[in-house]
């Protein structure tokens, strides 16, 4: 792999992936419970109209690496498919790297790749290697950039042990590893990621972050990631998407989005004589038997509550912290007001 | 067509055989794994037609040694070609299509630059490099027990082995067009009995097609069926006229580009639904 960056049509100032106001509306069947319900539907059946995807727009630039977050059913992984062209939108633009994706062309196909946790496009019988062979005639790759593609793959995601062994006495961490090594083989300049962690041990998950980083520096690669795992996204993304019922909540920076969203800070405390009650400086998240207390705090008041808290009592720690992102995500969530904001 | 335009179509044509060849050679790697199981699997396969010959041998014997001219050493013949031109028919299951759709497994076909239909026609062609090895002691032994009679000449068995692949590609096709109805509905099982109980009947299968009656054989002959089973077979056990076998070929190359013609048009539809639906 060359640190050649993107190129074509989707560098040059042009962002990578560009989306405007994407909608896509499933029709879907539905009855009440009952036999009566199912007799009626034999004669009339009732739809309802499902915006999947409710006019979400954003572009990703040429080597960004972006977090595309939202709950279960919130439209992420309907927009990653229409990204990839696997959905025909029901209406807007989208333009991944100067190529239109529902028309899904060859030359696109070459371009991208979809990973999606728990699928596998590896041979289940047969060594990963072998399968490695397949992507190369699949994807038209020249047997010697082939050969230092997979080496680098390899060496990259420490599997060259793992490799030789049919694919069904892989662990799961192995088999994702591999599979991830399968979807780069052909140097794809956008990724599209979806929940690659799922169902890894905590080591296998940094493995997978750390080559994902290193593979984005060397290539260029714009990445689209989906992710429950909040330590994939503050590993990879400095840019995160929030999505919630198929609009976009929040569109930009992780750090920002700490700030923005939240409006409480979290003061920990120790105090040596233990005890105390505390519940008088604000709420009490957590209080342990050596001393130790957890309070949140209105982010406006936490200095002052942390500088009365050091005048009152004998402290010997203290600490203000943002609340964890998983934290701030949900409170986005429940902050329906901030729709639209970018 | 300009010299760049065929230069770029000979350069796919070149990358698509190359895609052959691969995934041939991994399916024969894949079925090698399962050599003890596709054995025991083409055992039970044997059952079918050797029921059939023990039935029509019987039968010509009680006749006085043929059946409408077919005596059991022509019956042992058919049916031993059978056992071979079965394991030739076997191809990507309508059933299948359930699961690849639900699973997933479909997407992940289409986000590479390379039609599905290509590596099931690649991987089940694979498949029949392995068959064949396994089938000759089968054969071997049923030729051993039940006493074919053979009498075949240099195009014959030339034409036979065209005929198996065409027979190939035909039912790979029909199937395909067939399993794809699932893009619309999944509730299709009774669909494909339908399909396979005709087949059984007018294919060749369950009896020579010169046994069935007038009425049976007409309908037979207006459809497919009959040259992914009985034309085969009838190239190397029967008694078909030079005339009758490039005929047979030229048929098969017909029902090999409509079966070719169904499946892109059902496909263009059916992947039309699936991008509008998703699974």
């Amino acid at each position: 792999m060359d640190d050649d960056g993107g190129n074509g049509p989707g560098s040059g100032g042009q962002p990578a992936i560009r989306v405007r106001e994407l909608r896509k509306t499933f029709r879907v069947a539905e009855r009440e419970a009952g036999l009566r319900a199912s007799v009626r539907s034999l004669i009339k059946r009732a739809h309802r109209d499902v915006d999947a995807v409710a006019g979400v727009s954003f572009d990703v630039a040429p080597g960004e690496v972006v977090g595309f977050l939202g709950a279960n059913g919130a439209g992420k992984t309907t927009t990653l498919k229409m990204l990839s062209g696997l959905l025909h939108p029901s209406s807007g633009e989208i333009a991944v790297l100067g190529h239109t994706p529902a028309r899904r062309e060859r030359e696109f196909l070459r371009r991208i790749t979809l990973v999606m946790g728990n699928r596998n496009q590896l041979q289940w019988d047969i060594p990963a290697l072998d399968s490695f062979e397949m992507n190369r005639a699949v994807y038209r790759i020249p047997e010697a950039e082939f050969r230092r593609n997979r080496d680098e793959l390899v060496e990259l995601l420490e599997i060259g042990d793992l490799v030789r062994k049919p694919v069904r006495n892989l662990s799961l961490g192995e088999r994702m590893k591999a599979e991830t090594a399968a979807a780069l083989l052909h140097r794809p300049q956008v990724l599209f990621l979806d929940e690659p962690t799922i169902g890894l041990d905590v080591t296998a998950q940094k493995r997978i972050r750390a080559f994902l980083a290193e593979y984005n520096r060397r290539t260029g690669a714009s990445i689209l990631l989906t992710s429950h795992y909040m330590a994939d996204v503050q590993a990879l993304c400095n840019r995160v998407v929030v999505i919630d019922a198929g609009q976009v909540l929040y569109d930009g920076g992780l750090r920002a989005l700490t700030t923005r969203f939240s409006a409480h800070q979290t003061i920990t405390v120790g105090l040596p004589e233990g005890g105390a009650d505390l519940s008088g400086y604000g709420e009490v998240l957590e209080s342990t038997p050596d001393g130790r207390t957890s309070l949140r705090v209105p982010k406006t008041q936490a200095g002052a509550v942390a500088a009365r808290l050091l005048a009152d009592h004998q402290v010997s720690d203290l600490t203000i912290e943002d609340p964890p992102i998983e934290d701030v995500i949900e409170q986005v969530f429940a902050d329906r007001s901030a729709v639209g904001a970018r | 067509m300009t010299q760049v335009a065929r230069a770029g179509e000979r350069r796919r044509l070149t990358g698509l055989a190359g895609f052959y060849a691969v995934v041939m050679r991994t399916a024969v790697q894949t079925q090698f794994q399962y050599r003890t199981a596709n054995y025991l699997y083409m055992v039970g396969m044997i059952a079918e037609p050797v029921i059939y010959l023990v039935v029509w041998s019987a039968v010509a014997e009680a006749q006085g040694g043929s059946v409408e001219g077919i005596t059991a050493g022509e019956f042992a013949a058919y049916y031993i070609v059978w056992t071979l031109v079965r394991n030739m028919n076997i191809v990507f299951t309508p059933y299948g299509w359930e699961g690849r759709i639900r699973k997933g497994e479909l997407s992940g076909m289409l986000v590479r630059p390379v039609h599905p239909i290509h590596y099931d026609l690649a991987y089940f062609a694979g498949w029949k490099f392995v068959v064949i090895l396994l089938w000759v002691p089968i054969a071997a032994v049923l030729s051993l027990v039940f006493r074919p009679t053979f009498d075949v000449s240099a195009l014959e068995l030339l034409v036979f082995l065209v005929a198996i692949w065409g027979a190939y590609l035909i039912r790979s096709m029909l199937l395909w067009a067939l399993g794809m109805v699932t893009f619309w509905t999944t509730r299709v099982s009774a669909l494909y009995e339908l399909y396979f109980t005709a087949e059984l009947l007018l294919s060749g299968r369950l009896l020579p097609l010169a046994l069935l009656p007038g009425w049976a054989m007409t309908i037979a002959d207006w459809t497919p069926f009959q040259y992914t089973f009985g034309f085969p077979i009838e190239v190397l056990a029967g008694d078909l006229s030079t005339g009758e076998l490039w005929t047979g070929l030229g048929l098969q190359a017909v029902w090999t580009a409509i079966g070719a013609l169904l499946v892109a048009v059902v496909w263009r539809f059916g992947i039309r639904r699936y991008s509008a639906v998703g699974n």
